[in-house]
């Protein structure tokens, strides 16, 4: 396979899960807003940051309100990571790689391209809000679907696979960054543990709110939100599950070509850090400074694999 | 005359490289007058990828410089024996027809100046008296001077700007032996010269095919034509097509090119 | 339907008769619903656009992608009628490359005084970087698209040799597939010659075209400009068809002495490049230096016989407009017959009589640029304004060499699907032709293009045309 055809593929899924991931935010931001009565700007420019494009956002407007901020998150050209964007780009990628995809895929993705342009023609309506979250989920899910039923289980599977962990591992690690301190046991003294609106935030922009009811005994602690979003391998978007898809993905790469590198041994110790550890000695060594290391790592991983399998020249 | 020959070309690179490719006219055939004894060509910080012929039957290799290399060396090294024909090279063919060195280039448009120098030979009958003529008259207007030109610069920039080196001789030569109706093209190569073994750099002058006698080279710096002193390495259209060295290099950083050479008995 | 009596109709004699090629068709059109054909219609352009079936128009804003329109009725040529055709394609293909093989070595037309030797000369498509070499198996077009339009029952003229990287041959495969999927029923009915097999026989033709050095099993490459191109869907497409790499400029390397494409597992050699890329950018050690589309040494390699390029560089010697004028003489001169297939009547606007004779006729004549395409730059004179035909004798006055003329033809008609059922519009043809050492391929049918306004004469996509599936009938 080509390199540039490897790195097609994975910024082609980098991009699809990050179409995913922001309207996840925009949903949850919008939820909270909705129903709870906290400061909504302080909200919303925390979904801005955790989108990673606060400073950006700052430049254009001057203050978080929901209209600006689901505008700039969904809509905005100039928006690198908007949904717009990203599904564009998502797009262009597969157009360079097209000859590795199905034609199941790239008829999803093309199609998905086509209905997210015609959603978010013009600025989104309050009321047309849910509806347009949801069909950009979808969207994202029919491409999955077509990915998962119509593709050879080789390399360029691997890729697309790799590209869409690096991507989630990423983006749940920012939803814990932007709001480690409110899963810091001294927070929970704070208000009732089973009212905590930041934690109901938090398990909703990964779509976990209603499996950690059922999942997670009974109690929602600080330790506990945090141990299932990090640890806990039935959670398809927590940091451990993310970083097992990609060591896994990345060994079929190292079986099929015969050859380990850099980035084999870089996930490996990843993973491994996150398999030992459980959540007291992570709270001990200290949340941030661990959920800091994980994004450094994680960006680390994606440069390595970028070099190893010589997606540039 | 055996000429002892060793020319280095050296690139030194401030950014380590990633991808360049150099073309070299670097292998000097052997032909009536001419004929090469040894010959070697050798690269240090790059490999060989091919050798080959290219369109006027110059052989070329093209080089590629190792990746992370921060300096090239090109050395082509070795002994021709040159056989005094008075530079008269003589009715001697190649793939490329006559009209092709009829063709304007780039570096050899003729401009105003460059027509006013052509009437002469126009109209001349001993044509190849009216070129020694013409070589002379490049000379006074042109004086040999280091510095003043680059490696694009056109005939009539040269001519306009009334300094230049022995590229910028052999360009005007052209430009006007082509004007005035007569095929003329590019020579490279090296030229013994009698005070010293050291140069700064390789030689080059023009020929023009003469309908008596064929090509005949004129080396206008130095107002004769080539004798047994000269070994010729590559022909072409202009200085583009017969540069000892071409190459391009992907990314930025500066580049910086010292060339030796010897030429020796 | 009113076909207008100084066009030949493809489908009609006079009012009533129906031309045999097209009597199968017909009788089971008229069996046919019209409300169910107008939804066939839009469902194929639902197609197209969901395929991603899209080209991009130059000049527009960046990277808008357009549908060339579809339109379902077939262009029908008969067994008979397409066994002439081909045959004088074969003939022009087989001069071409001839011409190019002597016009870069011993140039023998040139010497013979058959051509001015000025039209080679200061052709910008001629390549000097070409003389004294053979190309792999001695093709230089390897893939060729000759432009062919009829003005009668028995008139067929050749418009262009397209011997440079003729596109369109994406939209010859997908019609039928679309015609396949909405009308399958039709093709029981009535027996029509496939065009599936133009990947697997490029493939085929590409790899006999291969290096002699090239042990194994050639590794055969597309090159394209890169998503943003007019016809990157069709470059992809045609890599996937022929399960070949698509690869850009910046995948490409040296290594040992061949061209090799960067690839997860380290660089790979590449035997047979089928390049989408124009002569000027393919090289810029060798031609232009800013190329960023290109592969540089590509050049060396290919004079050292490590790879073939597809087609060669400097085959648009063979296929401008000036050259075109001396086609059958060309044809003569290296087949020693007569060309089959009709020049059309051509005055070289650098010639004084010439360009006198145009300017008199402007309004009655086509004028095209000597190296133009995509019907840019082109004056149809009987569709011309005044004022327009004013400005482009000043255009022609200027620089007069760069321009040709010809008679407006009157290029025969074929009916397309309108609100109203069935109207005569005008068509060309472009058949694919392969050329390997092993022979010459044509693929029955091609690329019909239609202008769809009505009495237009102007069926380049960039232009408002159409397509067509054509098909060859089995006879």
């Amino acid at each position: 396979m080509l390199g540039k055809t490897a790195g097609g593929l994975f910024w082609m899924f980098r991009f699809l899960e990050r179409a995913e991931n922001t309207a996840r935010l925009v949903e949850a931001g919008f939820r909270i807003a909705l129903t709870r009565s906290t400061d909504a700007s302080t909200e919303w420019e925390s979904v801005a940051t955790t989108a990673g494009v606060a400073t950006r956002y700052h430049e254009k407007h001057d203050t978080f309100n929901a209209t600006d901020v689901i505008d700039y998150l969904l809509r905005d050209k100039d928006n690198m990571s908007s949904v717009y964007s990203v599904t564009k780009s998502a797009r262009d990628n597969a157009r360079l790689v097209r000859t590795a995809l199905t034609s199941e895929v790239w008829t999803a993705v093309n199609d998905s391209w086509m209905t997210i342009q015609d959603l978010l023609k013009r600025p989104v309506k309050e009321t047309e809000l849910p509806r347009v979250l949801d069909s950009i989920r979808q969207q994202s899910a029919i491409v999955r679907g077509a990915l998962h039923g119509t593709m050879l289980r080789n390399d360029i599977y691997d890729f697309a696979r790799i590209g869409t962990f690096i991507e989630r591992a990423d983006n749940t690690a920012r939803i814990i960054d932007v709001k480690y301190y409110t899963l810091l046991p001294s927070s929970s003294f704070v208000g009732s543990s089973l009212d905590n609106v930041q934690w109901e935030t938090i398990l909703r922009s990964v779509s976990a709110h209603r499996a950690f009811r059922w999942l997670d005994e009974d109690e929602m602690t600080a330790a506990g939100v945090a141990r299932f979003l990090i640890l806990d391998r039935r959670l398809p978007r927590s940091l451990v599950f993310s970083m097992a898809t990609t060591v896994e993905n990345l060994n079929y790469l190292a079986d099929e070509y015969g050859e380990r590198h850099a980035c084999h041994d870089h996930a490996e110790l990843m993973l491994k850090k996150l398999k030992e550890r459980d959540i007291a000695s992570i709270f001990d060594e200290g949340l941030h400074e661990f959920i800091t290391n994980f994004i450094q790592d994680n960006y680390a991983l994606g440069q390595m694999i970028e070099r190893d399998y010589k997606f540039y020249g | 005359m055996d000429l002892h020959i060793s020319h280095t070309t050296r690139y030194a690179y401030d950014t380590p490289v990633s991808y360049a490719l150099q073309r070299l006219h670097l292998r000097p055939q052997s032909n009536i007058m001419q004929t090469v004894l040894d010959w070697t060509v050798t690269v240090d910080g790059g490999v060989i990828e091919l050798t080959c012929e290219d369109h006027h039957g110059n052989v070329i290799d093209l080089v590629n410089t190792d990746r992370g290399a921060t300096e090239l060396t090109v050395t082509a090294s070795g002994t021709v024996r040159t056989h005094d024909r008075a530079g008269v090279m003589g009715k001697v063919y190649g793939a490329a027809p006559l009209w092709h060195f009829m063709q304007d280039t780039a570096l050899t448009k003729p401009s105003k100046d460059i027509r006013a120098l052509a009437r002469p030979l126009k109209s001349a009958t001993d044509t190849l008296g009216a070129c020694h003529a013409l070589s002379a008259q490049i000379l006074a207007a042109v004086p040999y001077l280091i510095g003043q030109t680059y490696t694009n610069t056109t005939a009539d920039q040269a001519l306009t700007g009334g300094a230049g080196v022995c590229q910028d001789h052999a360009h005007i030569m052209i430009a006007v032996a082509r004007y005035a109706g007569f095929p003329a093209r590019y020579v490279s190569g090296y030229l013994k010269l009698d005070d010293r073994i050291d140069q700064d750099a390789s030689h080059a002058w023009a020929e023009v095919h003469l309908p008596t006698l064929g090509w005949v080279g004129f080396d206008v710096s130095n107002g004769i034509s080539p004798d047994e002193r000269y070994a010729r390495l590559a022909i072409g259209c202009d200085a583009s097509d017969a540069a000892p060295v071409k190459g391009m290099r992907l990314g930025d950083g500066d580049e910086s090119l010292i060339v030796t050479l010897q030429v020796q008995q | 339907m009113n076909t207008k009596p100084d066009h030949f109709d493809e489908m009609r004699m006079g009012d009533d008769q129906v031309r045999p090629p097209y009597a199968n068709y017909k009788s089971w059109f008229d069996g046919q619903d019209p409300g169910r054909l107008a939804k066939k219609s839009k469902e194929a352009e639902a197609f197209f656009r969901r395929t991603g079936i899209t080209f991009n128009v130059y000049g527009q804003m960046a990277a808008e992608e357009r549908l060339i329109p579809f339109d379902l009725v077939p262009r029908i040529i008969s067994g008979r009628e397409w066994t002439k055709l081909s045959r004088g394609i074969e003939q022009r293909v087989r001069a071409i490359n001839a011409f190019l093989h002597d016009i870069y070595n011993r140039q023998e037309i040139l010497r013979a005084g058959r051509i001015p030797i000025d039209l080679i000369a200061r052709n910008e498509a001629f390549l000097p970087q070409m003389m004294g070499f053979s190309p792999p198996g001695g093709v230089y077009t390897h893939i060729v698209g000759t432009d062919i339009v009829r003005t009668g029952e028995d008139d067929f003229f050749v418009l262009e040799d397209n011997a440079r990287t003729p596109s369109g041959v994406s939209y010859m495969l997908e019609n039928r597939e679309t015609m396949l999927q909405m009308f399958p029923e039709l093709f029981s009915r009535i027996k029509v010659r496939p065009v599936s097999d133009y990947p697997k026989n490029l493939r085929r033709s590409l790899a006999a075209s291969a290096p002699k050095s090239c042990g194994g099993k050639p590794v055969i490459a597309v090159l394209t400009p890169g998503i943003y191109n007019s016809a990157y869907y069709e470059h992809s497409f045609l890599a996937d068809q022929m399960g070949a790499e698509l690869v850009e400029g910046h995948d490409l390397r040296v290594v040992d002495g061949h061209i090799a494409m960067r690839t997860t597992r380290g660089y790979k050699q590449i035997d047979v490049l089928y390049r989408r890329v124009d002569d000027e950018f393919l090289d810029p050690l060798t031609f232009n230096p800013k190329s960023m589309l290109g592969v540089p040494g590509i050049m060396d390699v290919y004079r050292a016989g490590n790879i073939t390029i597809a087609n060669a560089p400097g085959t648009g010697v063979a296929d401008d407009k000036a050259i075109y004028s001396y086609m059958p003489d060309i044809i003569e001169f290296y087949t020693g017959e007569k060309a089959i297939l009709k020049n059309v009547e051509t005055f070289r606007c650098g010639e004084q009589d010439s360009l006198k004779y145009v300017l008199d006729n402007l309004a009655e004549l086509v004028v095209k640029e000597v190296h133009g395409s995509g019907g840019y730059g082109m004056l149809v004179g009987p569709a011309a304004s005044k004022k327009e035909l004013a400005d482009f004798a000043d255009k022609l006055r200027a620089r007069p060499s760069n321009y040709i003329a010809q008679p407006t033809l009157s290029l025969s008609t074929v009916p397309i699907m309108v609100k109203k059922g069935l109207a005569p519009r005008h068509v060309d043809l472009r058949p694919y032709v392969l050329v390997s050492p092993d022979g010459v391929d044509i693929t029955p049918g091609g690329l019909t293009r239609v202008a769809l306004t009505e009495g237009s004469l102007v069926v380049n996509s960039s232009q408002g045309g159409g397509t067509k599936d054509t098909w060859v009938l089995e006879d």
